[in-house]
């Protein structure tokens, strides 16, 4: 099946090239921080961690995200999601390789990296994360390739594949709960401390995950003929909306928690990310301008989607606008808020902004562009298939 | 016990031979019951085990062996950074502490900074004098629960059975998870080669290579030598830092935990600190 990906028109390389400049551009980044080590990121001591990580967290989002594919056509034998599975797996897939290579450009010895593996310390959430992510990578890739190559040959996917596909689904929630789990069991982290950030987010990855999908769909039905029905899109900008209120609502909870019980270490961040945070005279804000635009693009996305499903009108362009509001709205929120956020007040109460530098948004962009590439040839592949079974 | 006090004397006289006094070992082992795991604080790496063995033999009053600790007597410090900065400039230059002028590079294992800084759970809305106007003696807590121990996913941060909160620079993977554990900002990451910045190399302790976090070590190497915390030698005329094992009823720093007033930072976290602070 790989030979697909060597086969395409013109647009397809073009769209390679594009992405392989952004890819080489990371990787000359890289090695310079590679030589010179983390001091060319905008991470310090107050604070020491920044955007890879942050990344990280939100691509496990987009990664748990393919679950409400899988679930809605494995568990509710709902057949119209049944040529998009597949697109949900390979995206899994392409989410927890960049899920690693941000990890491996955060850390400051990656050559030790196997050291997690040597030194095994159950009482550690990063090797659990470890633990449930190489996991979930292999349960995609044994999915997606059984159940491609079956589709190929035109029979039914041999049985045991189903053992592995309904081990995936508490694997989706495992690898996002574990992530959330890195943060909020941190003793004097007021913002990360809150039972609620598990939850909050499976919702926002279960938008962010979909959504990104939808697009994907969107743009192969102009580009590569590829159609995915006008009712699996419908259903799922409808769970991608359940899933952004959802999250949208844990949100205000934790405003209420920190507003009304008035306790400062409970206010700092929020105030910091929205509002500003002032400090000795010195107002920390640089932050707000982002979360703003998540909260209207959230709500704008959201607003889009009512009026289409209750006018029972969907075009594809306004589809794929609303998508595109949400899952920004969301990696705003998880991708940047969310970790920045949690770390502006440093355990000596001192407040420290964090700008990334080029050389970090290069690496940064580097993985995104890396990601996008295999999810581009994974596509390929699942979509020349159909093709071929189809003719 | 005996085997194990016979083989602490040898530790000490060998110590003692090569004309190191040995002043925190003999304070460690002033109660008799505790001398044996005395041993295990002497040394430093020896086996758990150790500790237990000792148990069976009477030592009731230290059942779970050592725990070092650390006070510090602020009152002796009020009105005289300098004693501050000898203390801080000891340890920099025992344990090759790079000197990176950069609050974002920066390295620091024991610092001093204001009281709202150090104490933001003890703070008043209105301090006194003293407290504004006087920095306070920073270094890592050596937690009995250590959050920093407990979220490193290779073990390169972990606790030693005498209660020091140590590190495996060459295990560490510099993921920068212990530094989020550590609610007291006692960690430092090496964010590049420190090497260049250190003034003054003391070839008896290791240097780090960039990418690796790092931190107080209660002076173990010293310790294992029989020596005291370079904190505490450099102003041991002025007696502002005591140090010696909590567990020990007998011992000096126990003895001023008895009649003083102590506070400890952040003490509803529930890491337990063993560094204490008289204010
Ligand atoms: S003070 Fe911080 S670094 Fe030191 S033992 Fe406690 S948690 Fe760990
Ligand atoms: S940075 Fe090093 S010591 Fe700290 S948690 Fe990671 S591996 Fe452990």
């Amino acid at each position: 099946m790989i030979e697909k990906v060597f086969k395409g028109n013109s647009r397809y390389w073009m769209w390679l090239a594009f992405l392989s400049a952004f890819v080489a551009v990371g990787a000359i980044c890289y090695i310079r921080q590679y030589l010179f080590g983390l001091g060319l990121t905008g991470m310090g001591r107050d604070l020491s961690w920044g955007l890879y990580i942050s990344q990280f967290t939100f691509l496990v989002g987009v990664a748990a995200g393919g679950l409400m594919l899988v679930l809605p056509y494995y568990i509710h034998n709902y057949k119209v999601f049944g040529r998009l599975t597949i697109l949900g797996e390979f995206l899994a897939i392409s989410a927890i390789i960049m899920c690693l290579m941000f990890i491996m450009a955060d850390i400051g010895q990656p050559l030790r990296g196997l050291n997690m593996m040597l030194h095994p310390t159950p009482n550690s959430m990063l090797f659990w994360d470890m633990v449930v992510l190489l996991g979930y990578l292999g349960l995609n890739v044994i999915c997606a390739w059984v159940i491609l190559t079956a589709e190929r040959k035109q029979v039914k996917p041999p049985k045991w594949v189903y053992f592995f596909v309904y081990l995936s689904i508490p694997f989706a929630v495992s690898i996002h709960t574990v992530t959330a789990m890195l943060y909020c069991g941190l003793p004097g982290r007021h913002f990360w401390l809150s039972a609620i950030t598990a939850p909050r987010f499976l919702a926002s990855a279960f938008a962010a995950g979909p959504a990104l999908i939808v697009i994907a769909c969107l743009v192969m039905k102009r580009v590569a003929n590829f159609d995915a029905g006008k009712e699996a899109i419908s259903k799922l900008t409808t769970i991608i909306m359940y899933a952004a209120l959802i999250n949208a609502f844990f949100v205000l909870l934790e405003f209420f928690v920190g507003y009304y019980s008035n306790i400062p270490g409970h206010k700092h961040s929020l105030e910091y990310l929205f509002f500003g945070l002032e400090h000795h005279g010195v107002v920390y804000n640089n932050l707000v301008p982002f979360m703003w635009s998540s909260v209207l693009l959230c709500f704008g996305g959201l607003g889009l989607f009512a009026y289409m499903k209750i006018r029972k009108v969907q075009t594809d362009l306004w589809v794929g606008i609303g998508c595109a509001m949400i899952f920004t709205a969301l990696w705003l929120d998880k991708g940047l808020g969310f970790v920045l956020g949690g770390l502006v007040v440093n355990p000596m109460h001192e407040i420290v902004e964090y700008y990334p530098t080029a050389n970090e948004i290069g690496i940064t962009v580097g993985i995104w562009a890396t990601g996008f590439l295999l999810v581009t040839l994974m596509y390929k592949i699942a979509v020349d298939v159909e093709h071929e079974v189809e003719a | 016990m005996d085997k194990q006090r016979r083989k602490f004397l040898k530790v000490a006289g060998a110590t003692a031979l090569a004309g190191i006094s040995a002043p925190a070992v003999v304070k460690l082992t002033s109660s008799p019951a505790i001398a044996s795991s005395g041993h295990d604080a002497a040394t430093g790496h020896e086996a758990p085990g150790d500790a237990h063995k000792a148990a069976p033999h009477g030592a009731e009053e230290a059942p779970k062996g050592v725990r070092l600790g650390l006070v510090v007597d602020m009152r002796k410090f009020y009105g005289k950074p300098e004693l501050l900065d000898k203390a801080i400039a000891a340890c920099n230059k025992v344990h090759n502490v790079p000197q990176i002028d950069n609050k974002k590079s920066e390295i620091k294992w024991v610092w001093k900074a204001p009281f709202e800084n150090v104490f933001p759970e003890h703070s008043s809305s209105h301090s006194s004098k003293i407290r504004k106007e006087n920095d306070f003696l920073v270094m890592c807590n050596h937690c009995d629960e250590p959050p920093c121990v407990r979220v490193c996913p290779t073990q390169a941060t972990y606790r030693l059975p005498n209660g020091i909160v140590a590190m495996d620079f060459h295990r560490c993977i510099g993921c920068r998870f212990c530094m989020m554990g550590c609610p007291y900002g006692a960690r430092s990451f090496n964010w590049e080669n420190p090497r260049p910045y250190i003034k003054e190399y003391n070839p008896d302790f290791p240097s780090r290579m960039r990418g690796v976090v790092e931190k107080c070590n209660f002076c173990g190497e010293r310790i294992a030598l029989g020596k005291e915390p370079a904190c505490l030698e450099a102003v041991k005329e002025s007696g502002a830092i005591v140090f010696g094992d909590l567990n020990d009823p007998g011992s000096e720093i126990c003895e001023v935990l008895d009649k003083e007033n102590t506070i400890q930072r952040k003490p509803s976290l529930g890491t337990k600190p063993s560094v204490f602070y008289i204010v």
